[in-house]
């Protein structure tokens, strides 16, 4: 079998840090970006704690042609995936560009944009509404804005899978590249910070309420009653094995194993389908669980959804055998952006030997997992798993390994 | 034609406004007869300056005659004719 595709650049935007350096130093200083929301008033709503990317100045970063036409999560998927590309030293020119591709995941599109012209619809009339409505709202805008940007007319997509979907983008990336592409464009960033977005939370039923930024999100935990949403992600540049050693690029880690499963329909007398997507992806990497240094867990702090991510790591892993980290305990839940972040987090932990810590977890002894928590692990990493899951049953896996150790 | 509705400067303003610029083009330079193409506007950036004007200046712009206006100056020419 071919060698797995490989990460060879990495850009995040994250409410703990713009850009992967700044955001990774501040989640091993366990630095959290959860406050009160500030782009809009939400005193008036239930929940008010968010993860907000602050001192973001779209015009520092992009042309000004760009602006009227992106809404803000795709400002900060293009400066995500101009960081990235950098980072990987990959150009238009790198490749033909019809070898490179961009396949992302979004969850709701461009709330913001579409809030202002619903805004203007209902002010002004219909002849008020911006013609870049038309797409700027899409899921499949970032995609298409960083392809534009970069020139890449490879093989393209969009996943929209909820939580899950940032993970399933790197699954569908991966089959990309072993079709024969030679770069990818993947990950995925999210947002949807407004007013509009905020009730459409809310209405999910998930949102802490908490008014304290400290107890506001806290996965595994008894207190555990909701998360934070966020907006932010993290953009990847997968590359074929051999077309990256060919050119010397240097390389993050492998994304070795990935596998989904959906859920049986609630009162289904069908277990949940989670285990199954962790045994699926390591069978996919072809790896033993014992060969796995740390797992990023989704952690819902729902207990119902906790209890069932905390049993299908011990029953694949073993109680407490293997560490357990949460570090969007920092940032809260970015949805399509959360699994590409925790992938990114996977491949800094191998280059660190380091685990970062969940934050502000007292863990509930009644969980079979060991949570690294408070301060960052020093230990050799040299394979993660990472789970992302979305609204309505979707469970995604993704094994990363340090590079040659096939 | 009664009194000109738009002049260039006019149009510069708007383009800005609604589809900024593109990088290493110069609007403030000779572009009267330059293709909004090569101008780095491409039709939906045409359509959003045209729904602008119209907002702005109470001119109905005929939507088959705006595909012909592929230059500032076939631009403003439109508008000042309606």
């Amino acid at each position: 079998m071919s060698r797995p595709p490989v990460v060879t650049g990495i850009g995040v935007v994250a409410p703990n840090g713009l850009g992967t350096a700044e955001y990774w130093s501040a989640t091993c200083a366990g630095v959290s970006g959860i406050r009160e929301a500030h782009k809009f008033d939400a005193t008036q709503y239930p929940s008010r704690m968010t993860g907000e990317v602050v001192d973001f100045d779209a015009k520092e970063h992009l042309p000004s042609r760009l602006l009227p036409q992106t809404d803000h999560m795709t400002r900060l998927a293009l400066v995500a995936a101009d960081e990235a590309l950098a980072d990987a030293g990959v150009t238009q020119d790198t490749y033909p560009v019809l070898d490179m591709g961009v396949v992302t995941a979004s969850t709701a599109g461009g709330y913001e944009f579409g809030q202002r012209e619903l805004e203007k619809i209902w002010r002004s009339g219909p002849d008020h509404v911006s013609a870049y409505q038309s797409f700027a709202w899409f899921y499949a805008v970032n995609t298409g804005q960083i392809s534009i940007r970069h020139g890449f007319r490879g093989p393209s997509g969009v996943v929209v899978s909820d939580q899950a979907g940032g993970l399933d983008a790197i699954g569908q990336a991966r089959r990309q590249l072993r079709r024969g592409s030679k770069v990818i464009v993947s990950g995925g960033v999210d947002g949807s910070i407004c007013p509009w977005g905020w009730v459409a939370h809310i209405a999910g039923g998930r949102m802490s309420t908490a008014g304290d930024p400290s107890a506001a999100y806290l996965p595994f935990d008894e207190r555990a009653a909701g998360h934070v949403p966020a907006e932010g992600g993290a953009i990847l540049v997968l590359e074929d094995a051999e077309a990256a050693t060919a050119r010397g690029a240097k390389v993050y880690g492998e994304i070795a194993g990935y596998a989904a499963t959906f859920d049986p329909r609630p009162g289904s007398d069908r277990g949940p389908t989670l285990r199954r997507a962790i045994v699926n992806a390591l069978r996919d990497a072809g790896m033993d669980s014992g060969e796995i240094d740390v797992v990023f867990a989704d952690g819902a702090a729902i207990p119902d959804l906790d209890r069932v991510e905390a049993d299908a790591i011990a029953a694949v892993f073993g109680p407490n055998a293997v560490p357990v980290t949460a570090p969007k305990t920092m940032v809260g839940r970015m949805f399509a952006g959360a699994g590409p972040v925790d992938v990114a987090a996977a491949l800094l932990a191998i280059r660190d030997g380091v685990i970062p810590p969940t934050v502000n977890v007292r863990p509930a002894r009644r969980y079979p997992i060991e949570i690294v928590i408070g301060e960052p692990r020093r230990a050799p990493v040299r394979a993660a798993v990472v789970i992302a899951r979305g609204y309505g049953g979707f469970n995604s896996v993704i094994v990363v390994r340090a590079a040659g150790n096939t | 034609m009664s009194a000109n509705i738009i002049d260039l400067g006019d149009l510069r303003r708007i383009l800005r406004a609604c589809a900024g610029a593109e990088q290493g083009v110069d609007l403030d330079g000779d572009i009267l007869d330059v293709t909004f193409d090569d101008l780095g506007y491409d039709s939906l950036a045409v359509m959003e300056t045209a729904s602008m004007i119209t907002r702005e200046y109470g001119v109905a712009i005929d939507e088959d005659a705006l595909l012909e206006a592929t230059t500032p100056r076939l631009l403003i020419d439109l508008v000042n004719a309606a």
